[in-house]
């Protein structure tokens, strides 16, 4: 294991970066999942529509091809995704404001991904909350909004809290996709690199880069089962 | 009665699941302050049709006017309709998420925007008419059934509304249970409050009701006084009804 000691820096700096990309593909997942999920089960067929053909798409094909299209199709359509320099964002996260696009393109891939697997979880969480709740909240004259908003949602998170958890730990496992998709210094890259340029033995490298991901999902696991357990003596 | 005076007509209303009739050509007026009780055998309509007053089950043809006004499609219109008809439901559907209080208070905060200090005091009020006052921060889960369905009328009467519709109120109830929630609609219907109930319970369509109104197979069969309908029903399927549920 000393090409994991020795080059601990690049394994920490690696870490790291994607911790960012997960915390950041993470938010933007839970937004558009969310925004997608009201959008399926609103009364506007065609915002119905929207939301079913999102998830159809974004479910159904590799995460390969959606980095893919991600770092070669944006570009060539003329976007940098500079939409992504948020204000404030950027001085935490500052890879965020680099000129190269591909760590904003993996963001993308990732959120808009993960975003229709967080929707259906979220479904899931929404089916769970009996029909009573939200027939009682529409015979007291809530509007549709009102009655996610104070009825339907704060119950269905209860229930969607655990699949959303699952959700979020793979996608944290597909992020290592991403450095083969022109991001550099993430974990997965760092790790290649060392491979690949300074000639480090390949499975001691490799069982660093699992070290890595494990550091960040095992926690995660370790945390849902707490909810759960805890939900379970609330029943 | 004149049709002026009239809070909710139904006129020719009918709707279909599939299939199924379940509301053939119904026609019914409801003056204000009248108690009309509807009875029949399960699977007669009674329940879809006290859902359909405030659009709970949407209807395929015929039109419900409520207080002078159709009934509207989808929309702001519609949660505002719904806001003036109160429902209490067979299962209580209190929001299992809110304490007791939270639960009467949420209408008349979000849907009229009330001042809380106001909308409070109201709902205090009602929890102490209907027996639960002492209850208020508990949840529902920790309430029998009997105390959960009075709070739900609590609830309905929070947005003092212009009638309240009952669709089997007791029907989940422990039978000592009933009485319970009985007494607080009869005073209720003492009270002069515009009531649609739907039940099983014949000892309330006698004492409390203005007028019952008899279904089977998705029709209106037959409507009459309690004391009329009960001595002297009229039609066959009344009578065997009657029969079956009288003899126990």
């Amino acid at each position: 294991m000393g090409a994991v000691i020795d080059n601990f820096d690049v394994f920490a700096g690696g870490f790291w970066l994607t911790l960012q990309l997960c915390i950041l593909a993470a938010i933007g997942a839970l937004v558009i999942g969310a925004v997608i999920a009201v959008f399926r089960i609103s009364p506007v067929p065609p915002l119905r529509a929207i939301g079913t053909g999102y998830v159809t798409v974004f479910r159904n094909v590799p995460l390969t091809i959606v980095f893919f299209f991600s770092a070669f199709a944006l570009p060539a359509l003329g976007s940098n995704a500079n939409f992504l320099r948020i204000p404030g964002l950027e001085q935490i996260f500052t890879r965020l404001s680099i000129d190269l696009p591909y760590f904003r393109f993996a963001i993308i891939a990732l959120s808009l991904y993960t975003g229709a697997f967080v929707c259906e979880a979220l479904r899931a969480g929404i089916n769970a909350v009996p029909t009573g709740q939200a027939e009682a909240a529409r015979a007291i004259g809530l509007t549709f909004g009102q009655n996610l908003r104070f009825v339907v949602l704060p119950q269905a998170w209860k229930a969607a809290i655990v699949p959303l958890g699952s959700v979020i730990i793979a996608m944290i496992k597909n992020s290592a996709l991403a450095g083969f998709f022109g991001v550099v210094g993430d974990l997965s890259n760092s790790g290649y690199a060392l491979i690949t340029v300074r000639g480090e033995p390949t499975i001691p490298v490799m069982i660093g880069i699992s070290i890595g991901f494990l550091i960040m999902t095992v926690p995660l696991g370790i945390l849902l089962d707490r909810i759960e357990k805890r939900r379970a003596v609330a029943r | 009665m004149a049709d002026d005076k009239a809070l909710i007509v139904l006129d020719k209303v009918n709707k279909w699941f599939g299939p199924l009739h379940v509301l053939q050509d119904v026609d019914l007026s409801v003056a204000r302050g009248e108690v009309v009780v509807v009875i029949g055998p399960s699977g007669s309509g009674k329940s879809t049709l006290c859902r359909a007053i405030n659009r709970l089950e949407p209807i395929n043809s015929g039109t419900i006017v409520f207080d002078g006004q159709e009934l509207p499609a989808e929309g702001k219109g519609l949660a505002k309709l719904r806001s003036e008809v109160g429902m209490v439901f067979q299962s209580f559907n209190l929001f299992a998420h809110k304490t007791i209080l939270q639960n009467v208070m949420l209408g008349p905060l979000k849907v009229r925007r009330e001042k809380p200090s106001v909308v409070r005091d109201r709902a205090m009020g009602l929890l102490d008419r209907v027996g639960i006052a002492s209850q208020a921060e508990k949840y529902p889960a920790q309430l029998s059934g009997g105390q959960q369905q009075r709070v739900a009328i609590a609830r309905a009467l929070a947005m003092q509304p212009k009638a309240l519709l009952f669709d089997e109120p007791t029907s989940a109830l422990d039978p000592e249970m009933v009485g319970e929630v009985l007494d607080v609609m009869t005073s209720l219907a003492k009270d002069g409050m515009t009531m649609v109930v739907v039940t099983h319970e014949m000892g309330f369509a006698r004492h409390a009701a203005n007028r019952v109104v008899f279904m089977a197979d998705g029709q209106l069969v037959e409507e009459a006084a309690p004391s009329e309908f009960f001595a002297n029903p009229k039609s066959e399927r009344a009578k065997d009804f009657l029969s079956k549920i009288l003899t126990h």
